[in-house]
Protein backbone atom coordinates (compact mmCIF):
# COMPACT_ATOMS: atom_id res chain seq x y z
CA UNK A 1 0.00 0.00 0.00
CA UNK A 2 2.77 1.97 0.65
CA UNK A 3 4.60 1.78 -2.56
CA UNK A 4 3.98 4.68 -5.48
CA UNK A 5 1.07 3.70 -7.55
CA UNK A 6 1.29 3.54 -11.16
CA UNK A 7 -1.43 6.08 -11.85
CA UNK A 8 -2.79 8.38 -9.03
CA UNK A 9 -5.28 11.24 -9.58
CA UNK A 10 -5.66 14.12 -6.54
CA UNK A 11 -8.84 16.45 -6.63
CA UNK A 12 -9.32 16.28 -10.24
CA UNK A 13 -11.99 18.76 -11.65
CA UNK A 14 -13.17 19.03 -14.93
CA UNK A 15 -15.87 21.32 -17.13
CA UNK A 16 -15.98 20.75 -20.88
CA UNK A 17 -15.03 24.56 -22.66
CA UNK A 18 -18.41 24.39 -24.13
CA UNK A 19 -20.66 22.82 -21.44
CA UNK A 20 -21.64 26.22 -20.16
CA UNK A 21 -19.37 26.33 -17.20
CA UNK A 22 -21.44 23.55 -15.73
CA UNK A 23 -18.48 21.25 -13.90
CA UNK A 24 -18.69 17.48 -15.09
CA UNK A 25 -15.93 16.20 -12.41
CA UNK A 26 -15.46 17.22 -9.31
CA UNK A 27 -12.44 16.81 -6.64
CA UNK A 28 -11.95 12.86 -7.93
CA UNK A 29 -9.21 11.12 -6.17
CA UNK A 30 -7.62 7.96 -7.23
CA UNK A 31 -4.91 5.72 -6.91
CA UNK A 32 -4.08 2.71 -9.55
CA UNK A 33 -1.49 0.11 -8.60
CA UNK A 34 1.12 -0.86 -11.08
CA UNK A 35 -0.67 -4.13 -12.92
CA UNK A 36 -4.02 -3.81 -11.07
CA UNK A 37 -7.29 -4.03 -13.05
CA UNK A 38 -9.64 -1.38 -12.20
CA UNK A 39 -13.58 -1.11 -13.34
CA UNK A 40 -15.52 2.16 -12.90
CA UNK A 41 -19.42 2.05 -12.88
CA UNK A 42 -22.09 4.48 -12.81
CA UNK A 43 -25.26 6.03 -14.07
CA UNK A 44 -25.75 7.01 -17.68
CA UNK A 45 -23.87 10.45 -18.77
CA UNK A 46 -22.24 11.02 -14.90
CA UNK A 47 -18.20 11.27 -16.42
CA UNK A 48 -16.97 8.05 -17.00
CA UNK A 49 -15.94 8.56 -20.03
CA UNK A 50 -14.40 12.12 -19.64
CA UNK A 51 -12.55 10.52 -16.19
CA UNK A 52 -11.34 8.24 -18.81
CA UNK A 53 -9.98 10.61 -21.06
CA UNK A 54 -8.33 12.44 -18.32
CA UNK A 55 -6.46 9.39 -16.81
CA UNK A 56 -5.71 8.43 -20.99
CA UNK A 57 -3.87 12.28 -21.02
CA UNK A 58 -6.37 12.64 -23.73
CA UNK A 59 -8.07 15.61 -22.30
CA UNK A 60 -5.89 18.06 -19.61
CA UNK A 61 -7.93 17.74 -16.36
CA UNK A 62 -9.20 21.75 -15.60
CA UNK A 63 -7.75 21.41 -11.93
CA UNK A 64 -6.21 18.87 -9.88
CA UNK A 65 -3.18 17.18 -10.81
CA UNK A 66 -2.02 13.58 -12.04
CA UNK A 67 0.77 11.29 -11.20
CA UNK A 68 2.33 9.04 -13.40
CA UNK A 69 4.87 6.64 -10.93
CA UNK A 70 5.12 9.35 -8.32
CA UNK A 71 5.79 12.02 -10.78
CA UNK A 72 3.58 15.38 -11.45
CA UNK A 73 2.74 14.72 -15.32
CA UNK A 74 -0.64 15.54 -16.56
CA UNK A 75 0.09 13.26 -19.48
CA UNK A 76 1.75 9.99 -20.73
CA UNK A 77 5.10 10.22 -22.39
CA UNK A 78 4.24 6.88 -23.58
CA UNK A 79 1.37 5.84 -25.99
CA UNK A 80 -1.82 4.01 -24.16
CA UNK A 81 -3.57 1.43 -25.92
CA UNK A 82 -7.64 2.48 -25.85
CA UNK A 83 -10.75 0.44 -26.64
CA UNK A 84 -13.65 2.11 -27.66
CA UNK A 85 -17.08 0.97 -27.67
CA UNK A 86 -17.73 1.29 -31.41
CA UNK A 87 -16.18 3.16 -34.27
CA UNK A 88 -12.21 1.36 -33.49
CA UNK A 89 -11.26 0.07 -36.13
CA UNK A 90 -9.83 1.82 -39.89
CA UNK A 91 -12.39 0.32 -42.35
CA UNK A 92 -9.73 1.02 -44.83
CA UNK A 93 -7.44 -0.93 -43.47
CA UNK A 94 -7.16 -4.60 -42.83
CA UNK A 95 -7.02 -6.47 -39.58
CA UNK A 96 -3.33 -6.93 -40.11
CA UNK A 97 -2.65 -3.70 -41.03
CA UNK A 98 -5.27 -2.06 -38.37
CA UNK A 99 -2.94 -4.18 -35.59
CA UNK A 100 0.22 -2.66 -36.87
CA UNK A 101 -0.75 0.72 -36.73
CA UNK A 102 0.76 1.56 -33.08
CA UNK A 103 3.86 0.01 -34.32
CA UNK A 104 4.06 1.98 -37.38
CA UNK A 105 3.55 5.81 -36.01
CA UNK A 106 6.33 4.47 -33.95
CA UNK A 107 8.51 3.88 -36.89
CA UNK A 108 8.98 0.30 -36.00
CA UNK A 109 8.51 -1.81 -39.44
CA UNK A 110 9.44 -4.97 -41.22
CA UNK A 111 10.02 -8.47 -39.73
CA UNK A 112 9.52 -7.57 -35.98
CA UNK A 113 6.62 -5.55 -36.66
CA UNK A 114 5.06 -8.30 -38.65
CA UNK A 115 5.90 -11.04 -35.74
CA UNK A 116 4.34 -8.97 -33.12
CA UNK A 117 1.33 -8.49 -35.00
CA UNK A 118 0.75 -12.19 -35.62
CA UNK A 119 1.21 -12.88 -31.89
CA UNK A 120 -1.46 -10.43 -30.74
CA UNK A 121 -3.46 -11.85 -33.47
CA UNK A 122 -2.59 -15.15 -32.59
CA UNK A 123 -3.57 -14.39 -28.73
CA UNK A 124 -7.09 -12.61 -29.32
CA UNK A 125 -7.49 -15.69 -31.80
CA UNK A 126 -8.12 -13.83 -35.19
CA UNK A 127 -4.56 -15.76 -37.10
CA UNK A 128 -7.07 -16.38 -39.83
CA UNK A 129 -8.14 -13.24 -40.27
CA UNK A 130 -5.37 -10.62 -40.89
CA UNK A 131 -6.10 -10.01 -44.69
CA UNK A 132 -9.73 -9.27 -43.81
CA UNK A 133 -11.50 -5.82 -43.82
CA UNK A 134 -13.42 -4.58 -40.27
CA UNK A 135 -16.72 -4.62 -42.91
CA UNK A 136 -16.12 -8.75 -43.11
CA UNK A 137 -15.98 -9.04 -39.24
CA UNK A 138 -19.21 -9.61 -36.46
CA UNK A 139 -18.89 -6.85 -33.77
CA UNK A 140 -17.00 -9.86 -31.11
CA UNK A 141 -13.96 -10.02 -33.70
CA UNK A 142 -14.05 -6.74 -34.17
CA UNK A 143 -13.45 -5.93 -30.83
CA UNK A 144 -10.90 -8.38 -30.40
CA UNK A 145 -8.91 -6.90 -33.36
CA UNK A 146 -9.58 -3.21 -31.46
CA UNK A 147 -7.66 -5.43 -28.23
CA UNK A 148 -5.20 -6.31 -30.10
CA UNK A 149 -3.96 -3.14 -31.39
CA UNK A 150 -4.10 -2.24 -28.15
CA UNK A 151 -1.41 -3.95 -27.37
CA UNK A 152 0.36 -4.47 -29.94
CA UNK A 153 3.10 -1.85 -28.59
CA UNK A 154 3.64 -3.38 -25.78
CA UNK A 155 1.21 -0.20 -23.36
CA UNK A 156 1.64 0.37 -19.74
CA UNK A 157 -1.85 1.33 -19.68
CA UNK A 158 -4.65 -0.31 -21.51
CA UNK A 159 -7.95 2.14 -21.44
CA UNK A 160 -10.94 0.44 -22.43
CA UNK A 161 -14.08 2.33 -22.43
CA UNK A 162 -17.45 -0.46 -22.78
CA UNK A 163 -15.63 -2.52 -24.98
CA UNK A 164 -18.16 -4.81 -24.88
CA UNK A 165 -21.66 -2.77 -24.34
CA UNK A 166 -22.05 -3.44 -28.16
CA UNK A 167 -21.80 -6.77 -28.23
CA UNK A 168 -24.40 -10.03 -27.12
CA UNK A 169 -24.45 -11.31 -23.77
CA UNK A 170 -23.03 -14.78 -24.89
CA UNK A 171 -20.02 -13.21 -26.87
CA UNK A 172 -19.75 -10.64 -24.12
CA UNK A 173 -18.74 -13.23 -21.49
CA UNK A 174 -16.54 -14.69 -23.67
CA UNK A 175 -14.87 -11.95 -24.32
CA UNK A 176 -14.31 -11.05 -20.42
CA UNK A 177 -12.85 -14.27 -20.11
CA UNK A 178 -10.39 -13.14 -22.91
CA UNK A 179 -9.53 -10.08 -21.44
CA UNK A 180 -8.47 -11.66 -18.24
CA UNK A 181 -6.51 -14.35 -19.95
CA UNK A 182 -4.65 -11.59 -22.05
CA UNK A 183 -4.13 -9.22 -19.06
CA UNK A 184 -2.63 -12.10 -17.40
CA UNK A 185 -0.50 -12.54 -20.45
CA UNK A 186 0.87 -8.88 -20.53
CA UNK A 187 1.90 -7.09 -17.83
CA UNK A 188 -0.66 -4.15 -18.21
CA UNK A 189 -2.41 -1.84 -16.39
CA UNK A 190 -6.09 -1.95 -16.96
CA UNK A 191 -8.90 0.82 -16.43
CA UNK A 192 -12.00 -0.03 -17.64
CA UNK A 193 -15.13 1.37 -18.10
CA UNK A 194 -18.17 -0.70 -18.05
CA UNK A 195 -22.07 -0.38 -17.55
CA UNK A 196 -22.46 -4.10 -16.29
CA UNK A 197 -21.87 -4.71 -12.82
CA UNK A 198 -21.14 -8.37 -12.66
CA UNK A 199 -18.65 -7.55 -15.55
CA UNK A 200 -17.14 -5.13 -13.48
CA UNK A 201 -17.25 -7.65 -10.16
CA UNK A 202 -16.15 -10.32 -11.89
CA UNK A 203 -13.07 -8.88 -14.06
CA UNK A 204 -11.79 -6.23 -11.60
CA UNK A 205 -9.59 -5.89 -8.39
CA UNK A 206 -11.32 -3.45 -7.47
CA UNK A 207 -14.61 -1.68 -8.85
CA UNK A 208 -14.78 2.16 -8.25
CA UNK A 209 -18.64 3.76 -8.26
CA UNK A 210 -18.78 6.96 -9.59
CA UNK A 211 -21.79 9.67 -8.66
CA UNK A 212 -22.87 12.70 -7.74
CA UNK A 213 -22.81 13.24 -4.26
CA UNK A 214 -23.45 16.92 -3.83
CA UNK A 215 -25.26 19.19 -6.89
CA UNK A 216 -24.24 18.43 -9.73
CA UNK A 217 -20.65 17.43 -10.56
CA UNK A 218 -19.75 13.48 -10.42
CA UNK A 219 -16.72 12.28 -7.90
CA UNK A 220 -15.75 8.70 -7.05
CA UNK A 221 -18.00 8.11 -4.30
CA UNK A 222 -17.41 4.35 -3.33
CA UNK A 223 -14.58 1.82 -3.89
CA UNK A 224 -14.78 -1.62 -3.66
CA UNK A 225 -12.18 -4.10 -3.28
CA UNK A 226 -13.12 -7.55 -4.63
CA UNK A 227 -12.46 -10.03 -2.43
CA UNK A 228 -12.56 -13.00 -5.48
CA UNK A 229 -9.28 -14.85 -5.98
CA UNK A 230 -7.44 -15.19 -9.46
CA UNK A 231 -7.44 -16.38 -11.58
CA UNK A 232 -10.83 -15.72 -11.98
CA UNK A 233 -13.21 -18.58 -13.03
CA UNK A 234 -16.46 -18.49 -14.22
CA UNK A 235 -18.14 -20.51 -11.92
CA UNK A 236 -17.23 -18.07 -8.79
CA UNK A 237 -20.47 -16.20 -10.03
CA UNK A 238 -22.59 -18.69 -8.35
CA UNK A 239 -20.95 -17.71 -4.91
CA UNK A 240 -21.86 -16.01 -2.01
CA UNK A 241 -18.74 -13.21 -2.34
CA UNK A 242 -19.74 -12.47 -5.92
CA UNK A 243 -23.19 -12.25 -5.46
CA UNK A 244 -22.87 -9.76 -1.86
CA UNK A 245 -20.00 -7.91 -3.89
CA UNK A 246 -22.57 -7.17 -7.13
CA UNK A 247 -25.31 -6.58 -4.26
CA UNK A 248 -23.24 -3.65 -2.72
CA UNK A 249 -21.97 -2.29 -5.42
CA UNK A 250 -25.44 -1.91 -7.10
CA UNK A 251 -27.02 -0.48 -3.99
CA UNK A 252 -24.00 2.14 -4.27
CA UNK A 253 -24.81 3.38 -7.87
CA UNK A 254 -29.14 3.20 -6.53
CA UNK A 255 -28.01 5.67 -3.85
CA UNK B 1 -36.92 -8.86 -69.89
CA UNK B 2 -35.13 -11.70 -68.13
CA UNK B 3 -33.04 -12.26 -71.43
CA UNK B 4 -32.32 -8.59 -71.26
CA UNK B 5 -30.42 -8.60 -67.58
CA UNK B 6 -28.83 -11.78 -68.67
CA UNK B 7 -26.73 -10.20 -71.02
CA UNK B 8 -23.53 -8.79 -70.46
CA UNK B 9 -22.92 -5.64 -69.20
CA UNK B 10 -21.39 -3.78 -72.42
CA UNK B 11 -24.39 -5.44 -75.18
CA UNK B 12 -27.21 -3.26 -73.06
CA UNK B 13 -26.03 -0.52 -73.41
CA UNK B 14 -24.72 -1.24 -77.17
CA UNK B 15 -28.63 -2.39 -77.61
CA UNK B 16 -29.96 0.36 -75.52
CA UNK B 17 -27.49 3.16 -78.40
CA UNK B 18 -28.59 1.03 -81.57
CA UNK B 19 -32.36 1.74 -80.08
CA UNK B 20 -31.90 5.20 -79.37
CA UNK B 21 -30.02 5.71 -82.97
CA UNK B 22 -32.97 3.99 -84.70
CA UNK B 23 -35.93 6.15 -82.77
CA UNK B 24 -34.01 9.05 -84.00
CA UNK B 25 -33.66 8.10 -87.63
CA UNK B 26 -37.16 7.60 -87.03
CA UNK B 27 -38.16 10.81 -86.11
CA UNK B 28 -36.54 12.27 -89.01
CA UNK B 29 -37.95 10.03 -91.44
CA UNK B 30 -41.49 10.40 -90.17
CA UNK B 31 -41.16 14.35 -89.47
CA UNK B 32 -39.32 15.06 -92.50
CA UNK B 33 -37.26 17.54 -91.05
CA UNK B 34 -34.61 19.38 -93.17
CA UNK B 35 -31.24 18.60 -91.73
CA UNK B 36 -30.41 22.52 -90.35
CA UNK B 37 -33.27 21.30 -87.78
CA UNK B 38 -32.61 17.49 -87.00
CA UNK B 39 -29.93 16.12 -88.86
CA UNK B 40 -30.46 12.37 -89.03
CA UNK B 41 -27.55 9.83 -87.76
CA UNK B 42 -26.45 9.07 -91.04
CA UNK B 43 -25.57 12.85 -91.60
CA UNK B 44 -23.97 13.52 -88.19
CA UNK B 45 -22.13 10.18 -88.88
CA UNK B 46 -20.65 11.99 -92.31
CA UNK B 47 -20.24 14.80 -90.79
CA UNK B 48 -18.17 12.77 -88.40
CA UNK B 49 -16.27 11.31 -90.82
CA UNK B 50 -15.92 14.97 -92.80
CA UNK B 51 -14.27 16.35 -89.36
CA UNK B 52 -11.95 13.46 -88.24
CA UNK B 53 -10.71 13.31 -91.95
CA UNK B 54 -9.55 16.64 -92.51
CA UNK B 55 -8.06 16.69 -88.86
CA UNK B 56 -10.88 19.75 -87.13
CA UNK B 57 -12.26 17.17 -84.69
CA UNK B 58 -8.94 16.31 -83.13
CA UNK B 59 -7.45 19.57 -83.04
CA UNK B 60 -9.84 21.46 -81.58
CA UNK B 61 -10.88 18.49 -79.06
CA UNK B 62 -7.44 18.56 -78.10
CA UNK B 63 -7.49 22.52 -77.42
CA UNK B 64 -10.23 21.77 -75.11
CA UNK B 65 -9.06 19.27 -73.29
CA UNK B 66 -5.91 21.01 -72.90
CA UNK B 67 -8.37 23.34 -70.93
CA UNK B 68 -10.18 21.08 -68.60
CA UNK B 69 -7.16 19.15 -67.40
CA UNK B 70 -6.03 22.13 -66.01
CA UNK B 71 -8.64 23.53 -64.85
CA UNK B 72 -9.91 20.22 -63.07
CA UNK B 73 -6.19 20.14 -61.60
CA UNK B 74 -6.25 23.93 -60.03
CA UNK B 75 -9.92 23.70 -59.03
CA UNK B 76 -9.47 20.79 -56.90
CA UNK B 77 -5.86 21.37 -55.69
CA UNK B 78 -7.13 24.61 -54.50
CA UNK B 79 -10.10 23.02 -53.03
CA UNK B 80 -7.94 21.09 -50.71
CA UNK B 81 -5.97 22.79 -49.19
CA UNK B 82 -8.66 25.53 -47.71
CA UNK B 83 -10.89 22.80 -47.65
CA UNK B 84 -8.25 21.53 -44.66
CA UNK B 85 -8.52 24.82 -43.09
CA UNK B 86 -11.88 25.30 -43.20
CA UNK B 87 -13.14 22.23 -41.93
CA UNK B 88 -10.23 22.36 -39.10
CA UNK B 89 -10.68 26.40 -38.20
CA UNK B 90 -14.02 26.96 -37.02
CA UNK B 91 -12.92 30.66 -37.60
CA UNK B 92 -12.03 30.26 -41.09
CA UNK B 93 -15.14 28.60 -41.95
CA UNK B 94 -17.05 32.02 -39.94
CA UNK B 95 -14.88 33.98 -41.96
CA UNK B 96 -14.38 32.77 -45.59
CA UNK B 97 -17.81 30.57 -46.05
CA UNK B 98 -20.17 33.33 -46.33
CA UNK B 99 -18.86 34.68 -49.29
CA UNK B 100 -18.06 31.02 -50.80
CA UNK B 101 -21.53 30.68 -50.53
CA UNK B 102 -22.86 33.86 -51.85
CA UNK B 103 -20.33 33.33 -54.68
CA UNK B 104 -22.32 30.60 -55.83
CA UNK B 105 -25.43 32.48 -56.41
CA UNK B 106 -23.97 34.31 -59.31
CA UNK B 107 -24.08 31.76 -62.47
CA UNK B 108 -20.97 31.33 -63.77
CA UNK B 109 -21.63 32.31 -67.31
CA UNK B 110 -22.39 36.03 -66.05
CA UNK B 111 -18.43 36.36 -64.10
CA UNK B 112 -16.64 34.50 -67.33
CA UNK B 113 -16.58 37.60 -69.18
CA UNK B 114 -14.93 39.42 -65.94
CA UNK B 115 -12.39 37.14 -66.10
CA UNK B 116 -11.88 36.98 -69.81
CA UNK B 117 -11.46 41.27 -68.99
CA UNK B 118 -8.70 40.64 -66.21
CA UNK B 119 -6.60 38.06 -68.23
CA UNK B 120 -5.15 38.75 -70.84
CA UNK B 121 -4.35 35.33 -72.14
CA UNK B 122 -7.22 33.68 -73.79
CA UNK B 123 -6.11 30.28 -72.76
CA UNK B 124 -6.03 30.71 -68.74
CA UNK B 125 -8.96 33.08 -68.90
CA UNK B 126 -10.86 29.47 -70.13
CA UNK B 127 -8.56 27.44 -67.54
CA UNK B 128 -9.56 29.52 -64.91
CA UNK B 129 -13.17 29.35 -65.95
CA UNK B 130 -13.03 25.52 -65.68
CA UNK B 131 -11.11 25.27 -62.30
CA UNK B 132 -14.17 27.84 -60.74
CA UNK B 133 -16.83 25.78 -61.58
CA UNK B 134 -14.55 22.61 -59.94
CA UNK B 135 -13.51 24.36 -57.19
CA UNK B 136 -17.08 24.77 -55.31
CA UNK B 137 -18.35 21.14 -55.31
CA UNK B 138 -14.91 19.51 -54.59
CA UNK B 139 -14.42 21.68 -51.57
CA UNK B 140 -18.26 21.13 -50.54
CA UNK B 141 -16.90 17.22 -49.88
CA UNK B 142 -13.68 17.41 -48.75
CA UNK B 143 -15.28 19.41 -45.75
CA UNK B 144 -17.92 17.06 -45.50
CA UNK B 145 -14.93 14.54 -45.94
CA UNK B 146 -12.89 15.83 -43.30
CA UNK B 147 -15.96 16.01 -40.66
CA UNK B 148 -16.97 12.17 -41.26
CA UNK B 149 -13.99 11.15 -39.72
CA UNK B 150 -15.19 9.52 -35.99
CA UNK B 151 -14.19 11.03 -33.22
CA UNK B 152 -12.74 7.67 -31.55
CA UNK B 153 -9.98 7.34 -34.37
CA UNK B 154 -9.09 10.97 -33.54
CA UNK B 155 -8.83 9.61 -29.78
CA UNK B 156 -6.89 6.59 -30.96
CA UNK B 157 -4.43 8.65 -33.20
CA UNK B 158 -3.60 11.51 -29.49
CA UNK B 159 -3.77 8.25 -27.39
CA UNK B 160 -1.00 7.01 -29.78
CA UNK B 161 0.96 10.10 -29.72
CA UNK B 162 0.71 10.38 -33.43
CA UNK B 163 2.46 13.66 -35.19
CA UNK B 164 -0.02 16.38 -36.63
CA UNK B 165 1.56 14.84 -40.04
CA UNK B 166 0.51 10.92 -39.19
CA UNK B 167 -2.83 12.20 -38.67
CA UNK B 168 -3.36 13.58 -41.65
CA UNK B 169 -1.53 11.12 -43.56
CA UNK B 170 -2.93 8.13 -41.76
CA UNK B 171 -6.50 8.67 -40.41
CA UNK B 172 -7.75 12.03 -42.39
CA UNK B 173 -6.76 11.79 -45.73
CA UNK B 174 -8.14 8.29 -46.07
CA UNK B 175 -11.10 8.58 -44.04
CA UNK B 176 -12.34 11.42 -46.02
CA UNK B 177 -11.47 9.96 -49.51
CA UNK B 178 -14.35 8.51 -50.63
CA UNK B 179 -16.13 11.54 -50.24
CA UNK B 180 -13.17 13.24 -52.26
CA UNK B 181 -13.32 11.53 -54.82
CA UNK B 182 -17.15 11.53 -54.93
CA UNK B 183 -16.59 15.18 -55.64
CA UNK B 184 -13.79 14.97 -58.08
CA UNK B 185 -16.57 12.60 -60.38
CA UNK B 186 -18.92 15.79 -60.15
CA UNK B 187 -15.98 17.94 -60.77
CA UNK B 188 -14.59 15.82 -63.57
CA UNK B 189 -18.01 16.82 -65.41
CA UNK B 190 -17.92 20.15 -64.42
CA UNK B 191 -15.01 20.67 -65.69
CA UNK B 192 -16.15 20.07 -69.03
CA UNK B 193 -18.80 22.52 -68.80
CA UNK B 194 -16.46 25.07 -67.58
CA UNK B 195 -14.00 24.94 -70.45
CA UNK B 196 -17.40 25.29 -72.75
CA UNK B 197 -18.53 28.22 -70.68
CA UNK B 198 -14.68 29.86 -70.94
CA UNK B 199 -15.04 29.22 -75.15
CA UNK B 200 -18.49 30.97 -75.73
CA UNK B 201 -17.10 34.15 -74.01
CA UNK B 202 -13.70 33.81 -75.69
CA UNK B 203 -14.44 32.20 -78.80
CA UNK B 204 -10.88 33.18 -80.63
CA UNK B 205 -10.92 30.45 -83.36
CA UNK B 206 -10.05 27.55 -81.55
CA UNK B 207 -11.77 24.93 -79.30
CA UNK B 208 -14.89 22.97 -79.47
CA UNK B 209 -16.88 26.10 -77.95
CA UNK B 210 -15.53 28.18 -80.86
CA UNK B 211 -16.26 25.19 -83.36
CA UNK B 212 -19.69 24.80 -81.76
CA UNK B 213 -20.52 29.03 -82.21
CA UNK B 214 -19.23 29.06 -85.78
CA UNK B 215 -21.12 25.94 -86.70
CA UNK B 216 -24.57 27.23 -84.96
CA UNK B 217 -24.29 30.87 -87.43
CA UNK B 218 -23.59 28.63 -90.28
CA UNK B 219 -26.61 26.35 -89.83
CA UNK B 220 -24.43 23.12 -89.51
CA UNK B 221 -26.53 21.53 -87.22
CA UNK B 222 -25.07 18.33 -87.99
CA UNK B 223 -21.81 19.54 -86.89
CA UNK B 224 -23.18 20.69 -83.52
CA UNK B 225 -24.76 17.14 -83.31
CA UNK B 226 -20.85 16.22 -84.22
CA UNK B 227 -19.34 18.71 -81.10
CA UNK B 228 -21.79 17.83 -78.68
CA UNK B 229 -21.26 14.11 -79.01
CA UNK B 230 -17.37 14.81 -78.89
CA UNK B 231 -17.85 16.57 -75.54
CA UNK B 232 -20.72 13.94 -73.44
CA UNK B 233 -17.67 11.06 -74.91
CA UNK B 234 -14.99 13.71 -73.00
CA UNK B 235 -16.69 14.00 -69.92
CA UNK B 236 -17.48 10.01 -69.85
CA UNK B 237 -14.21 9.19 -70.29
CA UNK B 238 -12.74 11.30 -67.22
CA UNK B 239 -15.62 10.35 -64.89
CA UNK B 240 -14.44 6.76 -65.49
CA UNK B 241 -10.84 7.31 -65.31
CA UNK B 242 -11.82 8.80 -61.90
CA UNK B 243 -14.33 5.53 -61.08
CA UNK B 244 -11.84 3.80 -62.25
CA UNK B 245 -9.13 5.47 -59.59
CA UNK B 246 -12.18 5.01 -56.90
CA UNK B 247 -12.24 1.42 -57.83
CA UNK B 248 -8.41 0.71 -57.29
CA UNK B 249 -8.05 3.17 -53.89
CA UNK B 250 -11.60 2.19 -52.28
CA UNK B 251 -11.03 -1.53 -52.98
CA UNK B 252 -12.30 -1.96 -48.82
CA UNK B 253 -15.79 -0.60 -49.64
CA UNK B 254 -17.33 -4.02 -49.68
N1 LIG C 1 -17.45 16.99 -25.82
C1 LIG C 1 -18.30 17.38 -24.87
N2 LIG C 1 -18.66 18.68 -24.76
C2 LIG C 1 -19.52 19.09 -23.81
N3 LIG C 1 -20.08 18.28 -22.91
C3 LIG C 1 -19.76 16.98 -22.94
C4 LIG C 1 -18.85 16.45 -23.94
N4 LIG C 1 -18.73 15.12 -23.76
C5 LIG C 1 -19.52 14.82 -22.69
N5 LIG C 1 -20.13 15.93 -22.20
C6 LIG C 1 -21.03 15.97 -21.05
O1 LIG C 1 -20.31 15.55 -19.92
C7 LIG C 1 -21.11 14.70 -19.09
C8 LIG C 1 -20.38 13.39 -18.86
O2 LIG C 1 -20.20 12.73 -20.09
P1 LIG C 1 -19.46 11.32 -20.20
O3 LIG C 1 -19.43 10.96 -21.62
O4 LIG C 1 -18.17 11.41 -19.48
O5 LIG C 1 -20.47 10.39 -19.41
P2 LIG C 1 -20.43 8.80 -19.22
O6 LIG C 1 -20.51 8.53 -17.77
O7 LIG C 1 -19.31 8.20 -19.98
O8 LIG C 1 -21.82 8.39 -19.89
P3 LIG C 1 -22.18 7.03 -20.65
O9 LIG C 1 -22.25 5.96 -19.62
O10 LIG C 1 -23.52 7.31 -21.24
O11 LIG C 1 -21.12 6.80 -21.67
C9 LIG C 1 -22.44 14.53 -19.81
O12 LIG C 1 -23.39 15.34 -19.17
C10 LIG C 1 -22.19 15.02 -21.20
O13 LIG C 1 -23.32 15.68 -21.67
MG1 LIG D 1 -19.17 7.02 -21.77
Amino acid sequence: MNETPFLAADHIHYAYPDGDGRSVLADVSLSIAQGAFVALVGPSGVGKSTLLRILGGLLPPGGGQLWHNGRPEQAHDEPVGIVFQRDNLMPWRTVYENVVLPLELQGINGRSAAERVSQMLDLVGLAGEADAYPAQLSGGMAQRVALARALVHKPLLLLLDEPFGALDALTRERMGQELLRIWQANPVTVFMVTHSISEAVFLADEVLVMGRASGEAATITHRFPIRLPRPRRFEMQRTAVFQDEVTAVREAISV
Amino acid sequence: MRLLRSLPNWLTILISFLMLLAGWQLLVMIGGYPSFILPSPANVAQQIVVVVADGRLLRHSLITISEIIPGLLIGFFVALPLGYLLAKSPLAERLISPYLIASQAIPIIAVAPLLTIWIASTYWSRVLVAALVVFFPVLINIIAGLRSVPPELYELMHALKATPGQIFRKLEFPAALPIILAGLKVGATLSVIGALVGEFVQPKSQGLGFLLVTARYQFKTDLVFVILLTLAAIALSLYGLVALVERRVLRWQT
